[in-house]
């Protein structure tokens, strides 16, 4: 049998912080053989940033490793000199990260990066170390490589910078890429460019890597074996498709339960045990939101910039419809103007009738309809202002929008909190005693404090772990049974709009490019770019494969 | 290159506003200054007919505007009026007096960067270390000494009880003759006469007021460093650096540094334009000849021509300085160009 290029044996990493050591990795054991791709899932806090951090040894300050060791090609990497650390570093191992834009140093170009990276590891000298850097870029096949070589991070798409960021890492041609997290942040179609990007190279130079992600589709779709982790011990290892299929520990059924998958239901993503029948929400035919013609133009340094081309749909009573599309498609935009925090330029927002879009959106906070159109934030913490209690922030529009004050304000916060599942008790904690499920419920509470009747939710999960976007979803779901809420749901994750909405939106470039009831759109789409935008999706090895998916098992 | 060029006299452009509202508003503050000047200068004898003469001569007879419209006039042609207090031209006054205060203060300025910059980024790699708690003390006891303090601790020591230091009275010792002028700094004009003799004397009577000065502005920049390099070494782009096996140095100096420079000089301009204001007391206590102290006086004075020729000399400064800071700011940091403002 080959040796193993890597293996780690009982390896635990501690912090010192003020409140004691506190042990994100607990012992864990996995190996990595020549040309083998391992991801290790989890949700946040599970330890799997840090276990890269410990093998390349670039824990951040007050992390130590405790125990166990890290063997890499017959060499001890724990018991290794820093000088020796510095030659295996980029050299034998690289890493990529997530957010590629942070990853970047602003000031520097992206030409130099790479040189420094080259010349480190004496890979190039003065002479050419610019045509070897602009070859390591041509080979992330970035168009123009000799003009990007000048850029600076500020200048690129952040799918650009991934590549740069993989451009860096590549450049000494290692045996061992590690990627922490390469595609959070990045829009679905880039995120498959760069995976397939990263996997090809991989392949092409017989590389190793080790995904780390907390997205278990993603990880089954890119990785030869995965390793589960929860709470810094590594609870089930196996083949991708085997751990995804037939899960063993019941943490990994969780979590595959969880991940929002063609041909699962809402439900189907909660435990066996929550999982009470869904009584189905009533749309009538009678349309709530009419939106005509609506456009966003704004002056820009270098001309006009048209935001949102003139749109027109209608939300219908009781439906549920969700906005899809990449960063700059003006569904923020429109979600912007919907709920009326921004002026549009032109057309008209017909709300029962009424045509909100012409009162000025400074004057709306006073308009008695202020109350019946409401909004879910994006991040659940930056939307919570830190020095209110969730007491505070739920009876906030109660205290602004309605006539309700004393005890009879007190209680229709505390039924608000019975209702979306956050526990009474918890009522006078600041957002930073909360957890990030329990801040998302009380951005629903205060949502849903004034009754209102179109709830627009701007990638209510897109921050949380799969395990609480579960959670949120049915508890947005029975919502809007009990409520008879219509909801926008801006969001790009296709699977989670099919879940939860009857009709869906498909923008682009300020346009509608597809519009229609979900399961048309989802199942038959007739639009390229919606195609696009389904094929991106990551395909876990259980789902049924769409046509235009290259397929995977077969190579 | 064509398109920077543009940028940057739009940059200097935006500066004329700015100085014709220092021109009008220290007019009209030296004008609302309590004390009449024709009285004052009138002599104590005078009778009302003979400061009425003098009110005439000096031209405060006339309206607001009509004064106005003389001054900026005169300002025109070079013409920053006369000091009534010393009788020669302000211009004069200034070229004489503000280069030994910039000589101070700019000598101050590069003594307290060479200490501060160091130990700032000291200090933040080694958090918590000995030299960490040195720059933390160094730091308070700068801010918390006055300089009229330290300035006469400094002359007890090195002066009255060691000897080392001279005389510390302006800004070279009697015995030498001043350079010939070109710059106005005795340091460099020295120089350029190849006079080393007194360049080491006008180093010697330098030397304690502007450590005094240092002292004092020691503590802003080594704050301010310590913590634009704590920022700069927590980011992301150092993880990445240190992944792909740079160096320490490599990644202190060349891309955590770089990237803490722009608060540091930020930083650098508001102590240097605030060290230019506050040094009088340090010019008192050393006897040095700068513009501080000569300010002061035409203030006590009502010396209309002397103030606002100080003002308007020290809005030029900064003006000039912050045009420096921002011409700095984009050589450093590519993301900041001209157009975006």
């Amino acid at each position: 049998m080959a040796p193993k290029l890597l293996s780690v044996n009982d390896l635990a990493v501690s912090f010192r912080t003020r409140r004691g050591e506190v042990k994100a990795v607990r012992g864990i054991s996995f190996a990595l053989a020549r040309g083998e791709t391992l991801g290790i899932v989890g949700e946040s806090g599970s330890g799997k940033s840090v276990t890269s951090y410990a093998l390349l040894r670039i824990l951040d300050a007050g992390g130590t490793i405790r125990t166990g060791g890290v063997t890499y090609g017959g060499i001890d990497l724990r018991a290794a000199s820093e000088r020796g650390m510095r030659d295996i570093r980029g050299r034998e191992i690289s890493m990529i990260f997530q957010n590629p834009r942070a990853a970047l140093n602003p000031i520097r170009k992206v030409g130099h990066q790479i040189e420094d990276v080259l010349r480190q590891h004496g890979r190039a000298s003065r002479q050419d170390a610019r045509a070897k850097a602009i070859k390591a870029l041509a080979d992330v096949r970035i168009n123009d490589p000799e003009a990007r070589y000048d850029a600076y991070p500020f200048e690129l798409s952040g799918g650009m910078c991934q590549r740069v960021v993989i451009a860096i890492a590549l450049a000494c041609d290692p045996k061992l890429l590690i990627a922490d997290e390469p595609t959070t942040g990045l829009d679905i179609t880039t995120q498959k460019a760069v995976m397939d990007l990263t996997r090809d190279l991989i392949r092409a130079r017989g590389m190793s890597s080790i995904l780390i992600t907390h997205d278990l589709g993603l990880a089954a779709e890119y990785c030869d074996r995965l390793a589960v982790m929860k709470d810094g011990e590594i609870v089930e290892t196996g083949a991708a498709a085997d751990v995804f299929a037939r899960p063993r520990h019941p943490y990994t059924a969780r979590l595959v339960d969880a991940t929002p998958r063609p041909g699962a239901d809402l439900r189907a993503l909660l435990p066996a045990e929550a999982r009470t029948p869904l009584v189905p929400h009533a749309v009538s035919n009678t349309p709530l939101l009419e939106v005509q013609g609506l456009t966003k133009t704004y002056t820009g340094k270098s001309g006009p910039v048209h935001a949102v081309k003139g749109i027109d749909f209608t939300i219908r009573q009781g439906a549920s419809v969700g906005l899809v599309g990449e960063s700059g498609c003006g569904k923020s935009t429109t979600s912007s103007m919907l709920v009326r925090l921004l002026d549009p330029s032109a057309g008209r927002i017909l709300f029962d009738g009424q045509d909100i879009g012409a009162i000025p959106a400074d004057r709306f906070a006073r308009n008695p309809l202020r109350g019946a159109i409401q909004m879910v934030f994006q991040d659940a913490t930056d939307s919570l202002n830190p020095r209110h209690t969730a007491r505070d922030t739920i009876g906030e529009p109660l205290r602004r929008l309605t006539t309700l004050d004393g005890a009879a304000r007190r209680a229709r916060v505390e039924e608000l909190a019975a209702m979306t599942g956050l526990p009474a008790g918890l009522l006078d904690r600041f957002p930073h005693q909360l957890s990030g499920g329990q801040k998302a419920r009380v951005g629903i509470a205060r949502a849903i404090a004034t009754d209102p009747r179109l709830l627009i939710l701007d990638e209510p999960t897109a921050a949380l772990d799969v395990s609480i976007q579960a959670v949120v979803l049915n508890l947005l779901a029975d919502l809007r049974t009990r409520l008879g809420m219509s909801y926008l749901f801006v969001s790009h994750d296709l699977n989670v709009v099919r879940l939860l909405c009857d009709e869906v939106i498909v923008m682009q470039g300020g346009e509608i490019v597809e519009a229609g009831p979900a399961a048309q759109v989802m199942d038959a789409p007739a639009h390229p770019y919606t195609r696009a935008l389904l094929g991106a999706a990551p395909k876990p090895p259980s789902a049924p494969r769409s046509p235009q998916a290259p397929d995977r098992a077969a190579e | 290159m064509r398109g920077r060029a543009v940028a940057l006299g739009l940059r200097i452009a935006q500066t004329l506003p700015v100085l014709f509202g220092v021109v009008l508003i220290s007019f009209l503050l030296t004008r609302a200054l309590p004390g009449d000047p024709a009285a004052y200068f009138a002599g104590v004898m005078a009778d009302a007919e003979s400061i009425e003469a003098t009110r005439v001569k000096l031209g405060l007879d006339k309206s607001l505007p009509e004064q106005f419209a003389i001054y900026v006039g005169d300002l025109f042609r070079g013409d920053l009026g006369r000091s009534v207090g010393t009788g020669r031209p302000v211009l004069t006054d200034l070229a004489e007096r503000l280069p030994a205060s910039l000589e101070l203060t700019l000598s101050a300025l590069l003594l307290s960067c060479l200490i501060a910059v160091p130990l700032g980024v000291w200090a933040a790699v080694r958090q918590g270390s000995w030299v960490d708690h040195l720059c933390r003390v160094l730091v308070t006891a700068g801010v918390s000494l006055p300089t009229f303090f330290t300035g006469v601790l400094l002359i007890y020591v090195f002066y009255y009880l060691l000897g080392w230091a001279p005389s510390p009275l302006g800004r070279l010792d009697f015995i030498y003759l001043p350079p010939p002028q070109v710059t106005g700094f005795y340091l460099i004009d020295s120089l350029l006469a190849g006079d080393a003799e007194t360049f080491f004397a006008a180093l010697r009577q330098l030397a304690l007021p502007a450590a005094t000065l240092a002292l004092f502005t020691l503590a802003p920049i080594a704050r301010m460093t310590r913590a634009a390099m704590l920022t700069a070494l927590s980011s992301d782009y150092i993880r990445t650096a240190r992944a792909a096996g740079l160096t320490p140095r490599k990644v202190l100096y060349g891309y955590a540094f770089r990237n803490a420079l722009l608060p540091v000089v930020t930083t650098l301009g508001m102590v240097f334009s605030f060290v230019l204001g506050a040094n009088v007391l340090v010019e008192k206590v050393f006897a040095w000849p700068g513009i501080g102290s000569y300010a002061v006086e035409a203030l006590v004075a009502s010396d209309y021509a002397a103030v606002q020729g100080f003002v308007l000399a020290m809005a030029v400064l900064f003006v000039i300085l912050n045009l420096l800071i921002d011409l700095s700011y984009a050589l450093i940091d590519p993301r900041i160009g001209f157009a975006g403002k």
